[in-house]
């Protein structure tokens, strides 16, 4: 870290900028300074996709300010953007390109979610230039520090992401094992990352590469077809995203039920982000060989009945069987947010009594003053929360 | 003393139902210009304290303009930004800079006991004799319903020692000292209030007192005497502003009775003639975080403050349409008024001999 770094994060001038912090000072001056948040500024924009019948997917380049910690290939980050109106909105999205080093560029490529605001406004209007703020890259859907010799990804739509920033990073650093990357997308105009997919079939890099369309006749990764195209696929370690859809459909090839994505050995609670597209997901880990990672929003399909009481407001309403997030926006309070799907903790909440379950895994828990994501959990009867 | 209605419930419904189409029409409108104001404002604070601080550099030459800016710098930091940013008028930006959970002010108080205090304790219960801690903040005596004690002959002496510590004031108000010393309040109840306190002041003071002017080596002295002089100005000024919101001749004040069960409509006519504006030009109005328009304030506490004077030609005209008063004046004549409360009130109040006399059915109240 630089001398003027270390000089900005000091407690002299943390005792000389209170209680604003030196943050509100330095961004006035310039907005690329920075001592301790991240901010970055959009370098390019380049369309991956554009078809008139499908939403736009763009791969926006940043650099970020000197305080970027730098991310490892697979993980997240929440970015915020100011919106016309004058309204700021963060969202997660996944980092496609190849693991970045402190203050290095990076890129996310994203797709103009029809209902999404932040992911509409930086496919159609986000400009050079412009300036965003950002969290540290977060996430453990990434791969580990020992490279295994065999690696299979099963990736669908724009779930295609994380799995690109790992295979970037995976030719930048000349991989000598193998590289299964398998696929699925509508038609190989909606193809992200078409082009340099076809310089890495064509390259010799000995990446496997199978990109399946319906539209062509492509069939489902079955149990079957994943065992046609990497034998003993089980025994390979396999990183999957997709939508709901895909990751339900090859969980159980897998030997994994859905809907209990926790599962076994290396379980991480927050493991996920969402990229494109819907900027929703929810990860977890399941099993020793497949890590996963969703892309499409849990349905918060709670059972309505009861009453939620947001304590701090002295309001309730009847539960709807909505997330509490959900529910306290309905009834006009403004609770803080973040990712909302469950990864980011920015909505935590202490939850006073009642019971909630959390969409993600289904469990219930009915513990007093207990700190909830509201985002992802959803009341069963009577709940009251600090909000 | 205890103000009387004037309107039916009915009226009250009317007028309440037009005070919150005011509020949804404001609150649908906010946007760009809004977030732009805020962010200009917060620059140009910004920039008095950097050359309030630099100029102390500057010997003898640089002081008073030293002070000025460093002055500027304070009150705009807690009048337009700090009150206004933590009473949530800009929560809808996004922008964590300017959110009411995480804002706190450059001044003794820290935001997380204020926010208790004042947008909970105060705007709630605006002008309830017995539960409003601002009706005379524990000190002094600032309405005739108000027992009168002995204590209350040092009444021009507080409000003049509260006006030189202000922000002292405004710190330790929410240890709420009268209550614990009436029995009601606990030392425990205080802990973590007084721990915050501590944590803040001990900010405030080392950086004012010690390191800024440390800083400019061997011109200590005379930074440190800057410094306190421009926390002096900030503390006179906002105390003179915020005391001519509430305690003006013919502020109405309410009892605890009146207002059990209050509906909707009752809230926003307590909030209205429970509170005073001051006429002024644009600047003061700045300068005052538009607390000058203290009664827009009031009805619609999270409305970003710059919208304040285009709602009050609003709120005016609803006024003359339900006969109610508006309280409002240029700033000698309500300083004035409230000065010479705090000293008629330092005095027992003499009662009128037949009590059986009927309070006049007039909107404004008759300042006794």
């Amino acid at each position: 870290m630089s001398l003027a770094g270390t000089l900005l994060r000091s407690r002299a001038v943390a005792a000389l900028t209170s209680p604003h912090g030196v943050d509100r000072y330095l961004e006035l001056v310039n907005p690329m300074w920075a001592a301790r948040e991240v901010r970055a500024r959009i370098v390019d924009v380049t369309m991956e996709v554009e078809l008139p019948s499908a939403p736009p997917v763009a791969t926006l380049t940043f650099q970020p300010t000197s305080t970027w910690a730098g991310h490892k290939p697979g993980q997240y980050v929440q970015l915020s953007v100011d919106l016309p109106g004058g309204r700021r909105l963060t969202r997660c999205f996944t980092l496609s390109s190849a693991g970045s080093r402190p203050g290095e560029r990076f890129t996310i490529t994203l797709r103009a979610n029809p209902d999404g605001e932040v992911s509409r406004y930086l496919a159609d209007r986000a400009r050079v230039g412009e300036i965003v703020h950002l969290s540290q890259a977060a996430g453990d859907f990434v791969l580990p520090d020992r490279v295994p010799d065999h690696v299979l990804f099963i990736t669908g739509g724009s779930g295609i992401t994380p799995a690109m920033s790992m295979l970037r990073s995976l030719l930048l650093r000349t991989h000598r094992g193998r590289v299964t990357f398998l696929h699925y997308a509508q038609s190989p105009d909606h193809q992200i990352f078409r082009r340099e997919l076809d310089q890495i079939r064509t390259a010799g890099y000995g990446v496997d590469l199978h990109l399946v369309y319906p539209e062509q006749g492509g069939r489902n990764f079955s149990a079957m077809e994943l065992e046609r195209l990497v034998p003993g696929f089980r025994d390979v370690d396999t990183w999957l995203c997709g939508p709901a859809g895909l990751v339900e459909a090859v969980l159980p090839a897998y030997g994994v039920s859905t809907g209990s994505t926790t599962g076994t050995g290396s379980t991480t609670g927050t493991g996920s982000t969402t990229g494109t597209g819907s900027t929703t997901g929810t990860g977890s880990t399941t099993g020793s060989k497949l890590r996963v990672e969703y892309f499409k929003p849990p349905a918060a399909s709670g059972v309505a009945g009861g009453r939620l009481s947001f304590e701090r407001s002295a309001t309730a309403a009847d539960n709807t069987g909505a997330s509490i997030l959900e529910q306290a926006e309905a009834a006009g309070l403004t609770p803080k947010f973040g990712c909302r799907m469950g990864i980011c903790f920015s909505c935590a909440v202490t939850k006073s009594e009642g019971t909630v379950r959390n969409v993600l895994t289904g469990e219930t828990s009915s513990r007093p003053d207990e700190e909830i994501r509201i985002c992802v959990s959803t009341p069963e009867g009577d709940c009251s929360v600090d909000l | 003393m205890t103000h009387t209605i004037t309107l039916t419930p009915d009226q009250l419904e009317a007028f309440g139902a037009e005070m919150d189409a005011i509020r949804q029409r404001i609150v649908a409108d906010l946007g760009e210009e809004d977030a732009a104001y805020i962010r200009k404002v917060v620059k140009c604070q910004r920039g008095f304290e950097a050359a309030g601080r630099a100029l102390f550099y500057l010997p003898v030459l640089g002081w008073a303009p030293a002070v000025a800016c460093l002055s500027i710098s304070k009150i705009l930091d807690n009048m337009e930004i700090g009150h206004n940013v933590m009473h949530g008028q800009y929560d809808w930006m996004g922008d964590p800079g300017l959110n009411s959970r995480m804002f706190d002010w450059d001044t003794m108080a820290p935001a997380e006991n204020w926010k208790h205090g004042h947008n909970y304790m105060h705007h709630t219960f605006t002008n309830i004799v017995g539960k409003d801690r601002d009706v005379g903040y524990g000190i002094l005596r600032m309405d005739e319903d108000q027992e009168w004690r002995p204590y209350y002959l040092g009444n021009p002496l507080y409000a003049f020692l509260l006006m030189m510590l202000f922000e002292w004031g405004v710190a330790v108000h929410d240890l709420e000292f009268d209550e614990l010393v009436a029995g009601r309040r606990t030392w425990a109840e205080n802990r973590e209030i007084g721990a915050r306190i501590w944590k803040k002041v001990k900010k405030q003071t080392f950086k004012d007192y010690v390191l800024f002017p440390a800083l400019t080596g061997p011109l200590f002295p005379l930074t440190f005497a800057g410094n306190v002089v421009a926390n002096l100005v900030r503390n006179v000024w906002t105390f003179n502003i915020i005391f001519c919101g509430h305690f003006p001749a013919g502020v109405a004040t309410f009892s605890v009775e009146q207002c059990e069960e209050e509906s909707r409509g009752q809230w926003y006519y307590r909030q209205l003639l429970g509170s005073a504006n001051i006429t002024g030009s644009k600047l003061f109005h700045v300068m005052s975080g538009n607390l000058s328009h203290q009664i827009e304030h009031h009805l619609f506490p999270d409305i970003p403050a710059r919208r304040y004077p285009e709602v009050a030609q609003e709120v005016r005209a609803i006024c003359e349409k339900y006969d109610l008063q508006y309280n409002t004046g240029p700033l000698r004549k309500q300083l004035g008024s409230v000065f010479a409360k705090i000293v008629r009130l330092s005095l027992p109040t003499r009662r009128p001999k037949d009590t059986s006399v009927p309070v006049p059915e007039t909107g404004a109240v008759v300042a006794a």
